[in-house]
């Protein structure tokens, strides 16, 4: 059957709009995914095999360069690491560097000189610490030793160029110590296991926990008012003549790294004004 | 040459025992390692040099530490003179002569210090000081005391060669 050509040609275009309208109006959406699906399916899994191949092909080629790659990154995590030790190990003396001034410009009328601690007595039975100055620095036994936080002691032997200190918690120490608020005055006697306690309290003085424990001046070894404790438990028997009380140091004696010798202070010797029977 | 080679090894081990050792602590008792190397020169069968190097290490503990230096260096003396005789009764068990040695010292040398600080006015509560700090200090030279024999030894092998008679 032959048709005009124009006719044919009406006929296509028709088609053609009618396939249009039909799709603008959304009702080729079901025809269409039906028939793409099966393209989709077969396009993936080809997409997935020449993905597979392509990998197989040029891993060997990436291996090598990522292994130099990794050992370069290695390198650099752990310079970095490095710095970052380095780093914090500078702030860390920093912070205790920064500490120590406040306490110095707090406390203005002394004259201090820092120590680093480089060393501990041998004997177990003792709580001394070695540092770093001596006589050539200036320092002279019985100058007291101070951190940021409070007193740590003072200094026994030196020699030219290095000190030991007698810490407050060493069993062989007595100082003249001051309760507040109460204003009682004790006397602060260290332990072999470096535990505190203030002894001699009087019983009419009110001691209560976390009343602070300062230097009284008496005795001429230490300076007044430094900071030494808070009072952690107080023991009281009413048959006896005084109360005790123990105290936990305000100073970590085991973390010392850098003190403070106050070296304008000189102890008094009172041993001569003590009467002998 | 031996008593020369104890002043760096014994002046090296008190510098370790001041700037390290003392900070780790079992209770409150800690490692002497001075005490170790001269009780372990000691226990050896060719060392002739053991009562040198108790002096020496008593001298050279006496710088870092408080403990009056009349009573460091008898304490250093008497361990040594300790593991010499534990040498002579347990001479073919010279490991077993560190130990009891080690036991036997630490012991020797602990109740030298109290009684030096008792002497110098520091009371010292008996019962606490032993179960604190003695007991601890004995455990951890015991623990001790195998490695640093087996690296004396080894220094004392290269000393004091072995001679064999034909």
């Amino acid at each position: 059957m032959n048709l005009p050509r124009s006719f044919q040609s009406a006929i296509l275009a028709f088609f053609v709009i009618g396939i249009l309208l039909l799709a603008l109006g959304g009702y080729l959406t079901p025809i269409s995914r039906l028939a793409l699906s099966p393209f989709i399916s077969g396009q993936t899994w080809l997409a997935s095999r020449y993905a597979a191949v392509r990998d197989i092909m040029t891993a060997p080629r990436d291996v090598t360069r990522l292994t130099q790659l990794n050992a370069q990154l290695e390198a650099e995590v752990a310079r970095l690491q490095s710095q970052i030790i380095e780093l914090q190990q500078q702030n860390s003396e920093l912070q205790v560097l920064s500490a120590l001034l406040d306490f110095a410009r707090e406390n203005a009328d002394n004259e201090y000189l820092t120590a680093a601690v480089i060393g501990r007595d041998v004997s177990p039975f003792l709580h001394y610490i070695i540092i770093n100055r001596g006589s050539d620095d200036g320092l002279r036994r019985g100058m007291p030793v101070v951190s940021s936080q409070g007193l740590v002691g003072r200094v026994a032997a030196i020699t030219a160029d290095g000190g030991r200190v007698q810490l407050i918690t060493d069993p062989g120490t007595a100082i003249n110590v001051r309760i507040q608020p109460s204003g009682a005055e004790a006397l602060l006697q260290g332990s072999i296991t470096g535990d505190l306690t203030v002894e001699a309290i009087p019983q009419d003085a009110n001691i209560q926990t976390g009343d602070l424990v300062l230097t009284s001046g008496l005795g001429g070894n230490y300076p007044p008012n430094i900071l030494i404790g808070q009072i952690s438990g107080v023991r009281q028997q009413p048959v006896e003549l005084f109360q005790n009380a123990s105290v936990q140091p305000v100073v970590d004696f085991s973390l010392l790294e850098i003190v403070l010798v106050i070296v304008n202070f000189k102890p008094v010797d009172i041993n001569p004004l003590i009467p002998t029977p | 040459m031996a008593i020369l080679l104890a002043l760096p090894i014994l002046g090296l081990m008190v510098i370790l025992q001041s700037a390290i050792l003392s900070q780790v602590h079992l209770l409150n008792g800690s490692v002497d390692l001075v005490l170790l190397v001269v009780v372990a020169w000691a226990v050896q069968e060719r060392v002739k040099t053991a009562w040198h190097w108790g002096i020496i290490a008593g001298l050279l503990a006496s710088m870092v530490t408080s403990v009056p230096i009349w009573a460091i260096i008898p304490a250093y003396i008497v361990a040594t003179g300790i593991a010499i005789y534990m040498r002579r009764i347990f001479w073919q068990r010279p490991l077993l002569a560190m130990i009891t040695a080690t036991f036997f010292t630490t012991l020797s040398t602990h109740a030298i210090t109290v009684l030096a600080l008792g002497i110098t006015g520091i009371s010292i509560p008996l019962a606490e000081a032993f179960y604190l700090i003695t007991i601890p200090s004995v455990l951890l030279n015991l623990l001790i005391s195998i490695p640093v024999y087996t690296l004396i030894g080894d220094l004392a092998n290269w000393l004091y060669p072995e001679t064999i008679e034909i």
